[in-house]
């Protein structure tokens, strides 16, 4: 039984499409309802929709052999997993942001609103800078227009928010995609089946 | 003497069977009766699993800790002898803070240890007592065997940045080949698609041998290949595969490493490999290659 974790959203279905698709099919998944797990004891699978930033969670400690998480997530909580592709999809890029007109002094000590303490201080420490960092949980915009913060460190798509707050990108700290993730455990026993399924991803990538 | 089978656990049952399976084997029971310095674990700290010992001050004043680990103690007051070889089991109480960070916790650790003279064969001897060991404990089990030089030995030829070159390891370790493709010096690379195979071995241990034979990556790379198949080959029949995502701390792993998985537990419950660095790091002569079986993880499994 191949057990696939996938986050829930628009990303979410897109890949259940591509799994579908390659063998892994699950039709009532489709029905709308309210459920929150999905077996096909044909084919052998067994989905469940999680919160985006659990999928993690749930494939390093087994509760799902396969997940699709963001690389936001693994760089900024590091599972223990493997990383078997990237699906190019959910395209974005964490970003150092300020209010616009922002001018940097190297000599005071930064300060960071943001809600990946852990990517930001491996940024910071490859430039060499001290910061102080000011770990939140949302709305992480308002931080440097209040003055909790100089920066943040966050993620951006359109651009759009930041537009909207008078913030500016000033500097990108990495590009960010969804990543097709696998229990360790779970790859030496089901290798044939999440292969597949890796192929399938980046056959579709080809398209 | 009468034993009821019903009052017997089933991590001592597996603690009993797998020190009958070591003893069978000619290796010796090694007891450690005492405690060690906090000195040793904290000049060794990454060797350690975890953070965090715990501490109390002897009768004579000096910081003693209640043991993380065993290996290290074991190593510590090992005494080589030429030509000869100390085969070594132990099932020890570690002290560990958990792994969500909260609290200490008495755990059994069970392990075997050869050191002295290392050859061919008896790194081939333990693997096999690392793969029995899983078998013991489930007849579905995997082995997956590394050697740090394979990696070691294509990145020297790739000519990589220090920091590339961490990063190339920590993708492999993740068997992220798509990351590593997007790293700058290795696009290019001739030996990008060498990179590719050495995450991608087959999982026939023959298949994955064959491979390496193919890769044109330099005498030392062929030297390791032809030596893991001389350690692998007695192991015919035992569920052992190659695998180039085993980590290893190279400050104290040089050679093969291991991990060991049995089904229905999602992480590896064996880990292990030789490690002739951290006997040198500890002043000792002689090389040394065990593992360590991890039964607090088969906790609730039966």
């Amino acid at each position: 039984m191949l057990r696939i974790a996938l986050p829930k959203g628009r990303l979410g279905e897109r890949v259940y499409d591509i799994f579908a698709s390659a063998g892994y099919e699950c039709p009532e998944l489709l029905e709308g309802s309210r459920k929150l797990i999905f077996e096909n004891t044909k084919k052998q699978v067994r989905y469940f929709w999680a919160k985006p930033s659990d999928v993690s969670i749930y494939v390093e400690r087994g509760a799902a052999d396969v997940g699709v998480a963001g690389k936001d997530i693994l760089l900024e909580y590091k599972p223990d997993v493997y990383e078997l592709s990237d699906l190019r999809m959910g395209v974005c890029r964490m970003c150092v942001a300020a209010p616009n007109g922002y001018t940097d002094n190297i000599n005071r000590v930064l300060r960071v609103a943001t809600k990946f303490p852990n990517i930001a201080r491996t940024y910071y420490q490859s430039q060499g800078r001290d910061i102080d960092i000011i770990k939140l949980n949302g709305s992480i915009e308002i931080a440097p227009i209040i003055g909790l913060s100089d920066v943040i460190v966050d993620i951006v798509e359109t651009g759009t928010t930041l537009k909207e707050n008078n913030l500016s990108v000033i500097e990108t700290v990495l590009p960010i995609s969804a990543r097709l993730i696998c229990n360790k455990a779970s790859y030496q026993f089901q290798r044939n089946e999440i292969e597949l399924l890796r192929k399938a991803i980046e056959r579709q990538d080809e398209l | 003497m009468y034993i009821d089978e019903s009052v017997i656990t089933y991590e001592e049952k597996m603690i009993l069977a797998l020190r009958t399976l070591y003893s069978s084997e000619g290796y010796r029971s090694y007891k450690i009766n005492k405690f060690e310095e906090y000195d040793l674990y904290v000049r060794n700290k990454d060797f350690l699993v975890s953070d965090g010992i715990i501490t109390f001050t002897d009768t004579n004043g000096k910081l003693m800790a209640l043991k993380p680990d065993v290996t290290l103690s074991i190593v510590n007051n090992n005494r080589y002898e030429k030509g000869k070889l100390q085969k070594l089991y132990y099932d020890e109480k570690v002290y560990r803070v958990t792994p969500s960070g909260n609290g200490y916790r008495e755990l059994t650790q069970v392990g075997l240890e050869t050191l002295g003279d290392i050859d061919e064969s008896t790194e081939s001897a333990v693997i096999r007592m690392a793969a029995l060991s899983l078998k013991t404990i489930d007849d579905t089990y995997v082995l997956s065997i590394s050697h740090t030089g394979l990696i070691s030995a294509l990145l020297e030829k790739m000519d990589l940045s220090d920091e590339q070159s961490a990063r190339v390891m920590d993708y492999i370790r993740e068997k992220a080949f798509h990351e590593i493709e997007t790293i700058a010096d290795c696009k290019e690379s001739k030996y990008l698609p060498m990179l590719e195979k050495l995450i991608r071995l087959p999982e026939d241990t023959e298949n994955a041998l064959y491979t390496l034979k193919s890769m044109d990556a330099g005498e030392t790379f062929s030297s390791i290949v032809y030596s893991l198949e001389a350690v692998l080959k007695p192991l015919h029949g035992l569920s052992v595969r190659l695998d180039c995502s085993v980590p290893a701390n190279m400050r104290y792993y040089n050679g093969i490493v291991m991990n060991g998985y049995v089904k229905g537990i999602p992480q590896a419950i064996l880990s292990g490999g030789r490690y002739d660095p951290l006997m040198k790091r500890i002043g000792k002569q002689g090389g040394a290659i065990g593992f360590a079986v991890y039964l607090d993880l088969l906790e609730g499994m039966r």
